[in-house]
């Protein structure tokens, strides 16, 4: 913090919001210390190899730890029983789950040795597969010092049309005309699936589904276009909602860039149990962190429910916490894919003088993340001509306050999801604005005792406020409150608690230690 | 670019409005023009030009101009046009059909609802199926409202229920059952592939299995969705863009005072 601010802000203060933003992580970070859930042990049997589905296409790892769960002992950890079935039967742990999947294997059964011997049994598979994830995060290097990226802010573009094959078409088309991360969203619904669905994948509403080979497809195709412009494509996907360090765990394996990776945003908005989200975000993140991924967090969606100008500071307070929890599970800051754009009535006035402040503040407040800067949605309405004009000047505060990845706002939101000509307009009018402004941020200043600065130090104070409550009252309680977008969710309610287990004697999962400190 | 500044093309058509042969207008009455955009499946190119031309004559339009074409990727092409539309429609003709009800402030509904219903109005919404989108049935609902309409929450005489996204008809029925609902509020955003109309055709027919239908005033509401299309389905009315929470509480408290008082 030796940079003097813009906006005259004060960097004590700030300091004294991270502390207690600090307290509030830490009290999370105790709850999750003792839980494990379904689909983190999913994970760990994605991580050691197990892969592919049964006849009835129910993922192995579901019908693994399922088998656990049903018998009662998956607070043991799967790892447990899969290292100790290795060592009575010799097989692979791909070759156990196959046979738990025909009904031919009971691993809960089979005797039980030292936990010692078990924990030397599983670590070949352990680090078979951090040698394969710092793989992908050397091969992500060498294509950043070999043929190198775009500037920030990154141009951020989605995809969706539900079939992968015609994703990569309009992935390709996208990256040839400037955009520098590819979104592919993912079909409505998927984050209530407690299962990750395999194969490539050719249907979808909405977005396509985030599978294993659809990332495998996409990446191929990300990098052979970025080899022929000579820019590294990030190819970005969702690890969110009830699969969470799922598919962080995919995404490690088959070197994605980026990932949504919010619990809060889950508990909001999709209704997914508060405990379960951020016991499976501490992992997702662990993973995330180890593998060079950039996560994203959706707070910027909070003021589509909540009002933009009374509610800004929730987003502040929020980003906080997102990045305090972050630090917990080991993630750079530089990986911080922050989200605070302001979804304020473009029918305001000065409200683009509000928006420039904040989004200078949250510059000032994490020097260091890739904040991730998004144009609104809620306010587009179908008017596509004042919408591209609502994106540029959304394009203008990005340049000004060197916003880290831009996700490009499409003149036809809310009308159907993105034409390849839509692309294109929303790519040219960035790249018009960044290169037409590219040095405004260091030629502007901010008027002292102006609407700017202002704001800003409004904003932090009232965050202040707010995360000194939430620090009496604990984030739970916060969420019970309804303090984040007006929405409320009780600690026991909405979907996925009972894929919530208490972590047993035996438990233990050396992904955590060993990616922390980056084996 | 073509024309300039000023306009050279002759006039030489009848500049007299008549609404029985109605066309677009662009600076001169019955002059057709219209803007297109799109994009063809071929190399940019002259040839991509005269394709762009050639749809736009059979698409109905005289001296078809590509004013602008930009390639976006390999063997894709995307042209801005101009044309002026050949075809015309009958407006005297036209019938469209519109919710029945008067559009009320909130304290003209409140007031209506205290002297004809004499209790508060149960509304159950949600939006269901595997819809994620909250924006709509936010708007209606929630206590804010949406560009400076109140949503029905703030309604005194109203009790609203907002279930949020991604509910289940099952639960959305359940619900509606266990609070006495006197009218449902569905909200659909995502309407690709015709997701929407499965889905708003299943709620109705489970309602109907159930029983349930006659007993209730039954809403739909979206981007997408009209009066006309929500009929079609089943639905007592639809709401589309540029409706808010005024409308819909209106309509319900009219359609209630004449189911109840007849």
């Amino acid at each position: 913090m030796t940079e003097k601010s813009k906006l005259g802000l004060d960097f004590a203060q700030v300091a004294v919001a991270k502390q207690l933003a600090k307290q509030i992580a830490d009290q999370v970070q105790e709850f999750v210390d003792g839980y494990t859930t379904v689909t983190v042990e999913r994970t760990l049997c994605r991580l050691i190899g197990i892969d592919g589905i049964d006849e009835n296409e129910v993922p192995l790892p579901n019908r693994v730890v399922d088998a656990l769960h049903e018998a009662g002992v998956l607070s043991q950890g799967v790892l447990y029983f899969m290292g100790n079935a290795i060592l009575e039967t010799s097989l692979a742990p791909q070759a156990i789950a196959e046979r738990i999947s025909r009904n031919e294997l009971d691993v809960t059964s089979l005797p039980l040795h030292p936990l010692p011997e078990i924990q030397k049994a599983i670590q070949p598979y352990i680090e078979q597969c951090l040698t394969r994830i710092k793989g992908n995060v050397a091969k992500r290097n060498e294509y950043l010092n070999t043929i190198g990226e775009g500037p920030k802010p990154y141009l951020y573009i989605i995809v969706a049309t539900g079939n992968i094959y015609e994703d990569v078409v309009q992935a390709q088309a996208g990256a040839r005309q400037g955009a520098d991360v590819i979104a592919v969203i993912r079909t409505t619904g998927q984050s209530l699936l407690d299962y990750v669905p395999y194969g490539a994948t050719t249907e979808g509403f909405g977005g396509t589904f985030a599978t294993q080979e659809n990332f495998r497809i996409m990446r191929k195709a990300l990098d052979e276009v970025g080899e022929e412009q000579g820019r590294y494509i990030r190819l970005c996907n969702y690890c969110s909602g009830l699969c969470m360090p799922e598919i962080a765990a995919m995404g490690a394996l088959e070197r994605l860039d980026v990932m949504l990776n919010d619990a809060l945003y889950g508990i909001l908005f999709r209704d997914i149990n508060p405990q379960r989200t951020l016991i499976d975000q501490y992992f997702s993140r662990i993973i995330n962190g180890y593998a060079g991924v950039i996560i994203n967090t959706g707070e910027d969606n909070y003021l589509t429910t909540a009002d933009a100008v009374e509610a800004a500071h929730t987003v502040l307070a929020s980003d906080l916490i997102n990045e305090q929890l972050a630090l917990l599970a080991g993630l750079p800051e530089e990986q911080m894919g922050l989200g605070h754009a302001f979804e304020m009535d473009p029918m305001l006035e000065n409200g683009f003088l509000l928006e420039l402040a904040q989004a200078q503040m949250t510059r000032e407040i994490f020097p260091k993340a890739t904040l991730k800067y998004m144009p609104p949605t809620k306010f587009m309405t179908g008017n596509i001509f004042r919408g591209h004009i609502q994106d540029a000047l959304f394009n203008i505060i990005g340049i000004w306050t060197h916003q880290g990845i831009q996700l490009l706002g499409m003149p036809t939101e809310a009308i159907h999801t993105p034409f390849m000509s839509d692309r294109y307009l929303s790519i040219e009018n960035a790249r018009y604005i960044f290169n037409d402004m590219r040095s405004i941020g260091e030629e502007m200043e901010f008027r002292e005792g102006g609407i700017c600065r202002e704001r800003a130090k409004t904003v932090l104070n009232n965050a202040i406020e707010l995360l000194q409550q939430i620090v009496q009252e604990g984030l739970f309680t916060a969420l019970e409150k309804g303090i984040f977008g007006d929405v409320k969710r009780p600690k026991d309610g909405g979907k996925g608690l009972a894929g919530v287990v208490t972590k047993g004697d035996n438990y233990f999962n050396p992904f955590i230690k060993m990616m922390k400190e980056r084996w | 670019m073509s024309g300039g500044l000023y306009s050279m093309d002759q006039k030489d058509f009848d500049q007299t409005l008549d609404l029985t042969k109605v066309k677009p207008y662009g600076d001169t009455m019955n002059d057709g023009k219209t803007q297109l955009s799109f994009t063809l499946p071929v190399p940019c190119g002259d040839e991509a030009v005269e394709a762009a031309k050639q749809l736009m004559k059979k698409m109905g339009f005289d001296n078809p101009q590509v004013v602008y074409f930009k390639e976006l990727t390999e063997g894709f092409t995307f042209v801005n046009c101009y044309g002026a539309c050949t075809h015309t429609v009958d407006y005297t003709t036209i019938h469209v059909p519109k919710v029945e009800s008067t559009v009320w402030s909130m304290q003209e509904t409140d007031d209506f609802i205290r002297e004809h219903i004499g209790r508060k109005i149960v509304v159950v919404g949600a939006s269901t199926g595997t819809d994620a989108h909250t924006v709509g049935i936010d708007a209606i609902m929630n206590m804010k409202g949406y560009a400076g309409h109140y949503g029905i929450e703030r309604y005194d005489m109203f009790d609203a229920l907002n279930m949020g996204s991604q509910i289940p008809n099952e639960e959305f029925i359940a619900k509606a059952v266990e609070l006495h609902a006197d009218a449902l509020l569905v909200s659909q955003t995502v309407t690709q592939k015709d997701v929407h109309i499965q889905n708003l055709t299943e709620l109705i027919e489970m309602l109907e299995a159930e029983g349930l239908r006659d007993k209730l005033i039954v809403v739909c509401g979206g981007p997408r969705i009209t009066h006309e299309l929500a009929k079609e389905l089943g639905y007592d009315a639809g709401f589309g863009a540029n409706t808010y929470a005024d409308d819909v509480a209106s309509y319900i408290a009219q359609e209630l005072d004449r189911r109840m008082n007849g």
